[in-house]
């Protein structure tokens, strides 16, 4: 075998495998959509987790449910790395490609490691998969050559999986959809991991159907049988836990962190949380994983459109509720109105956006930062408000948390951008316990503030924001809308003076928050220097690995990772004058760039990528380094 | 002498309670006037403390009359109060929430909303002043104005089909569906009594008349000439009579049959008696709009059209967490941190 991974030790274990020490290995499940590789790929993930790993995933689905079967449309991918010292990607490049059909091996063999692993599925191989994959006819990929720069199994692991279940009274098709049990079961074996795990998921998940288990769990070992019996497989790899920080661990993903994050908060405001959304990728898994939480004060509401949606949590906020809405792209254009009104009736609301490729359906189903300006200037008038972006999947759960405190601290609503590479990718999460997270602080007026007992709702307090009066409150009846209001009594007002009075008080107040945040500071490097790359949202995990690997050959870098990205915190602009280069990298064409460029006068370099995919740390480490030459 | 008992007593709110300081802004003679005088009107009658009712509008003329309620009240955005409404009443069921729309507001821009909210019955009230035309925005057709209508927008007429809202609100599921008029105070009154009265969605239907932009377009049902044979006005179990009790309806299969009294051989005991409960029936009532039968053209009906019980969308909400949270009873946040999966590193 080729020497791919790196920290390898040798040792033998047992009559003729090597058992070989790695210190991280990126494996690609890769099948058609019905092959179950996102079961898979989330199952060894758990797996290497539960076990002590540090990790990162990447799924990868098409926009259609169910494509053609055997079409390179169709393909459904996921991609984990896992190691023994801190990961902060999902790894450029994989060790191991599993792929199940014809079709999968043409989509990601360009991005397997040259001398990896493919382990393959030769039924998927026949001559109407290669038809279908647009192998051109009598040409197979697997006897023709082409990967002899890899190390392949082929495996009809359709056929084993038949014979293991024949006689067990399933139907053909149920018989068929194991298979990736099977693959899964030597890929346990493969990278010394135990199976127990995954046969608890199992008899957990089939517990009305125990035939399904059984067969399930007997295909899982079959794989590992396979494994541990043929003498095809001479070595073994693994990966010892990883050094992470002393605490206890969860796996999750960034749409369950956002979801957990909304009951947390919730739970620390003392606030019901009202959750009004309608269905959208890759935004409702948050509606789908929030929906089970109902008795931790949540109410979660599918509304008829997107429109809707935001309409109701802003009808629950005013009710004195935590409202809040989930969308990505195409309907976060949809929300924008009632996002104006939010602005002037000054309410908390949080509008989170799982961001995808644009404009219009772009890439549903792929990854893209492009909201950014949107988010900062998408309303008609001038509405400017607070936004924050989570950078990991865990943490999109500190970042709601964060949004929820301003929201309801600042009277206004927030918007909380995460994307699809962090919504749905995972990692390890040494999660709090409840008395490690700060109280959020809610004050609902009950008395009048006014002279002669009136209520003055635009009254405003140091933070420049207004009471929040819920309906009910006797003695604090008013009204409040869209039109522009008077100062203080939030009467309409048509008074000029009034409305520019009034645009530069909402300003203020958004510009006010930068007050009770961190300041900016290096991730890692010096806090001056020759280069700063400065990111935001999920561009973290790349930047974080490229600038660290750069320090320890002794480059003279720095990551500064924005989570506050209006207000920015104060001392942005004085510490990026503090670097001869500023790098900008953003998956979009360069709108933070622009951003930092207007408000600081700084020379800062774009780089962009818009292809629907996360950076890798190479194109990182390359854009570094021609700067630094 | 004054008791005890009488001082803590909360003094019976008036009418004037409920009107709030603001100016009231529409034009003279807007049929709004007399629709905002009649909820003030009925208003202290429900015994609701004025903190828990909240009035919700959208945009338009009729949407202006949040501001003149001296209640809780939010004037939103175009077509929307619906979706806020049900978020407000789906946080806080205990309030009395009204949603105040007219018939651009509630029939076009906010089309949507108006279904989803009759089909999911929250306990709200939705009052939409008909119109017939766009007002505020001077003078264009509304998905209600007649076909062939010259407006603004249409000057040589419009050639779209009105929506009879009876009609599409009963098709929405509503569970209340009801029409009075701005020219009609006490029969405004009754409605809106019963509108309140009345667990889920009520759809109250008022014909308003705008002097400015589409002057006496009701005046057919209103005016004394020709109210008695153009409108009729229903009672739940009382015989469908009009043209002052000398006209009946009957039911003929499902046709409905003009039948004069005065002539021989029709009684009274032959007519159509309204049973506000019979969906079927009160698809054929709310029919009696531009549908003609045989020919013949039936009198616009006024009153309750239909009403039904049904579970409303915010108890459902309730019910699914008290029963989820009686099985399951509530986690801890620690455990929803946690979740069911975790590992420890010493």
């Amino acid at each position: 075998m080729i020497k791919i991974m790196e920290s390898i030790v040798e040792q033998n274990v047992g009559h003729d495998t090597t058992l070989i020490e790695a210190e991280s290995i990126v494996i690609r499940f890769s099948g058609d959509s019905g092959d179950g590789m996102q079961l898979t790929g989330t199952q060894f993930t758990d797996t290497a987790a539960f076990f002590g790993n540090d990790l990162s995933t990447f799924p990868e689905f098409p926009a259609e449910i169910r494509a053609p079967i055997g079409t390179t449309a169709g393909v459904s991918g996921f991609q984990v790395n896992f190691g023994s010292k801190e990961i902060f990607t999902p790894g450029d490049e994989y060790d191991v490609l599993v792929a199940m059909n014809a079709a999968a091996l043409k989509v990601d063999l360009p991005r397997l490691k040259r001398g990896g692993i493919i382990i393959t599925n030769t039924a998927g191989f026949d001559k109407k998969n290669l038809g279908l994959a647009g192998f051109a006819d009598g040409v197979n990929p697997l006897e023709d050559g082409s990967l002899d720069n890899y190390t392949v199994h082929k495996i009809d692991i359709t056929k084993f999986t038949k014979e293991c279940l024949a006689g067990s009274g399933l139907g053909m098709k149920e018989i068929e959809r194991s298979k990736n049990m099977f693959v899964l079961g030597l890929l346990f074996w493969m990278f010394d991991e135990p199976m127990e795990y995954t046969i608890n998921f199992i008899n957990e998940k089939f517990a009305k159907k125990q035939d399904i288990a059984d067969a399930n769990i007997k295909t899982l070992k079959a794989g590992w049988n396979f494994g541990d019996h043929t003498e095809i497989f001479t070595t073994r790899f693994h990966v010892a836990p990883a050094k992470l920080p002393k605490g206890t661990y969860r796996n999750i993903s960034g749409n369950h962190a956002t979801a957990i994050g909304l009951v947390a908060a919730a739970e620390l405001s003392g606030l019901p949380l009202f959750l009004g959304s309608y269905p959208i990728t890759p935004a409702s898994d948050v509606l789908h994983e929030l929906s089970k939480y109902k008795t931790s004060n949540v109410k979660t509401f599918q509304a008829e459109d997107e429109i809707a949606a935001i309409c109701a949590a802003i009808g629950a906020s005013y009710g004195g509720g935590l409202g809040v809405t989930t969308t990505s792209g195409p309907g976060m254009s949809l929300k924008t109105e009632a996002l104006g009104l939010a602005t002037i009736l000054e309410i908390p609301l949080l509008v989170i956006n799982i961001q995808r490729g644009g404009p219009s359906t772009g890439l549903p189903t792929k990854t893209e930062q492009s909201d950014l300006m949107q988010a900062m200037y998408g309303r008609h008038g001038e509405g400017p408000l607070p936004i924050v972006a989570a950078s990991s999947p865990a943490d999109c759960f500190n970042t709601v948390l964060e949004a929820a405190r301003i929201a309801v601290e600042h009277m206004t609503p927030v918007i909380c951008l995460t994307d699809g590479y962090i919504a749905n990718g995972s990692e390890p999460w040494r999660f709090p316990t409840k008395d490690q997270l700060s109280p959020i602080n809610v004050t609902f007026a009950t008395e009048p503030n006014g002279p002669n007992g009136t209520f003055l709702p635009y009254k405003r307090d140091e933070k420049l924001s207004r009471p929040w009066a819920k309906p009910g409150t006797k003695g604090l009846m008013h009204r409040i809308g869209g039109l522009e209001k008077a100062q203080e009594t939030g009467n309409v007002s048509y008074d000029a003076k009034n409305h520019e009075a009034m645009t530069k008080l909402r300003a203020a107040k958004i510009e006010k928050i930068a007050d009770y945040i961190p300041l900016a500071a290096p991730d890692s490097g010096k806090s001056t220097g020759k280069l700063a790359v400065l990111g935001w949202g999920s561009t973290s995990g790349a930047i974080k690995t490229a600038v660290r690997e750069l320090l320890e050959d002794g480059y003279d870098v720095a990551h500064i990772h924005l989570r506050h990205m209006n207000p920015f915190p104060k001392n942005l602009g004085e510490l990026l004058s503090g670097y001869e280069h500023v790098l900008i990298p953003e998956m979009n064409c360069g709108q933070l760039s622009q951003l930092i460029r207007a408000k600081y006068l700084v020379p800062a370099e774009s780089l962009s990528k818009v292809q629907g995919l996360p950076f890798t740390t190479s194109e990182l480490k390359n854009k570094i380094l021609e700067i630094l030459k | 002498m004054t008791t005890i008992l009488e001082q803590e007593a909360a003094p019976k709110l008036t009418a004037k309670d409920f009107a709030s300081n603001q100016e009231v802004k529409w034009c003279p003679g807007c049929g709004d006037y007399s629709i905002l005088k009649q909820v003030q009107t009925v208003f202290p009658d429900f015994g609701i403390p004025k903190e828990d009712i909240v009035f919700i509008s959208g945009i338009g003329c009729a949407a202006r009359f949040t501001y003149y309620m001296d209640t809780y009240g939010m004037h939103s955005i175009h077509g929307r109060a619906a979706a806020i409404a049900s978020g407000l009443k789906g946080l806080n069921p205990k309030l009395s929430v009204w949603v105040v729309s007219g018939d651009g507001d509630a029939f076009s821009i906010g089309g949507n909303h108006f279904i989803h909210l009759m089909r999911k019955n929250f306990d709200l009230n939705y009052l939409v002043f008909n119109n017939q035309i766009y007002g505020l925005t001077k003078g264009q057709y509304s998905p209600t104005s007649e076909k062939g209508k010259v407006a603004k927008s249409t000057p040589y007429g419009s050639v779209e089909e009105p929506f009879n809202p009876s009609e599409l609100a009963l098709g929405a599921k509503c569970s209340f569906v009801s029409r009075s008029l701005d020219r009609d105070p006490k029969h405004m009154q009754m409605v809106l009594k019963r509108a309140h009265e009345h667990k889920g969605t009520s759809f109250v239907e008022i014909y308003q008349n705008c002097p400015v932009f589409n002057d006496g377009t009701f005046f057919a049902f209103s005016e004394k000439e020709t109210k008695q044979e153009q409108s009729i006005y229903l009672e739940h179990g009382k015989p469908l009579l009009f043209s002052n009790g000398t006209k009946g309806i009957k039911l003929d299969g499902t046709r409905p049959v003009i039948v004069n009294l005065n002539e021989n051989g029709n009684s009274a005991s032959d007519l159509w008696i309204h049973d506000e409960h019979d969906k079927t029936k009160a698809h054929i009532i709310a029919g009696f709009f531009d549908t003609e039968y045989d020919g013949v053209h039936f009198p616009r009906p006024f009153g309750v059209i239909y009403s039904e019980d049904r579970p409303t969308c915010e108890d459902g909400m309730e019910q699914q967490i008290a029963e989820l949270t009686a099985r399951k009873g509530k986690p801890s946040l620690d455990r929803i941190l946690s979740g069911d999966k975790t590992w420890t590193i010493l």
